[in-house]
């Protein structure tokens, strides 16, 4: 459910095929991000699930796991 | 129409320059949304004086240095116009003092309103532009910003902070299609100026090669220009409307 969500978003903010991303895809190698999308993929999934991400939260992310992993630690849902 | 279609909000628009900016933004097509922080009455009057001539414009209050206000107003001119194209930072107080009988209070006024503001106004409308994919920021800097000037050590250190922070976002905003540009106006015919002693004016005069000062219109096409499509390999720049006082 989280994982489909965060897909969503992810399509939407990166403009990727829904095929192309799994919980191994890599966002800046695989997905094709830069610096400004990982920003406001980062501010999209925090206005979905209410939450706060701090920036030293953030830089440690680099997969869709890892992303799917945090919001199932960190959310208030 | 240059601007038909698209919507700017001008910061400071009451006024000088600020009025000159938004009627003109408005004779190119634009719906334009004037912001003022306490001249209504003159806001209105900027707001009808875009309506008499056909166009489409609001006036919006808040006081650019505090982000809560900003973001009301980036609220009300996106209920009111759906999206926003250009921003054009305008808004700008001066406290002049030599520094050593500079106060505290007229420092940071002046750092919060010009440099602040800036800061609160572009990072709402960059939010909006990113996800749209282009956008024109264009921010008011000020000769003093460049060449510093006696009494205006605020003044001239948040102009200046105004063109380091342009290129930074700039740079920043360009793999999104949106461009940042700095107008330094030189001296310019406006109440701003107006209130200035006659023998610094005197003295300002001797330092403009085309001896004479500006009128906000000169102002004003600049930053139609760079609002336009016209613009679109133009980003970073500071554009100088001076008189050739900055060569």
């Amino acid at each position: 459910m989280i994982f489909e969500k965060v897909r969503d978003i992810i399509v939407e903010q990166l403009g990727v095929d829904p095929e192309e991303v799994t919980l191994d895809s890599k966002f800046i190698d695989d997905l094709g991000a830069d610096s400004l999308d990982i920003v406001e993929l980062i501010m999209a999934l925090e206005e979905e699930f209410d939450m706060e991400i701090p920036d030293e939260d953030a830089e440690k992310i680099s997969t869709v796991g890892d992303v799917v992993e945090y919001i199932k630690a960190h959310s208030k849902e | 129409m240059e601007l038909e279609g698209r919507t700017a909000l001008v910061t400071g628009a009451s006024r000088g320059i600020g009025r000159a900016i938004a009627i003109y933004l408005a004779e190119l097509g634009a719906q334009v949304a004037v912001n003022y922080s306490s001249s209504e009455q003159r806001a209105i009057e900027v707001v009808e004086a875009i309506k008499e001539k056909g166009g489409r414009a609001i006036a919006v209050k808040a006081d650019v240095s505090n982000p809560q206000e900003v973001e009301a107003m980036f609220e009300k001119v996106l209920n009111e116009f759906g999206d926003l194209h250009i921003l054009v930072n305008n808004a700008g107080i001066t406290r002049d003092a030599l520094l050593i009988r500079m106060k505290q209070e007229d420092w940071d006024a002046v750092l919060d309103t010009n440099l602040k503001g800036v800061y609160n106004c572009s990072k709402a409308a960059a939010k909006i532009m990113i996800k749209k994919r282009r956008g024109k920021i264009i921010n008011i800097s000020s000769v003093v910003g460049v060449a510093g000037n006696a009494g205006q050590s605020n003044y001239a250190a948040a102009k200046a902070g105004v063109i380091g922070f342009s290129k930074a976002i700039a740079r920043e905003l360009a793999p999104r299609n949106i461009q940042v540009n700095v107008v330094a106006p030189g001296f310019i015919k406006t109440d701003m100026t107006a209130a200035l002693p006659e023998s610094i004016r005197q003295e300002m005069l001797k330092q403009i090669p085309l001896g004479r000062y500006g009128d906000p219109m000169d102002v004003a096409y600049v930053v139609g220009f760079l609002a336009s499509d016209k613009s679109q390999y133009i980003t970073g720049q500071v554009i100088h409307v001076d008189g050739g006082m900055i060569m």
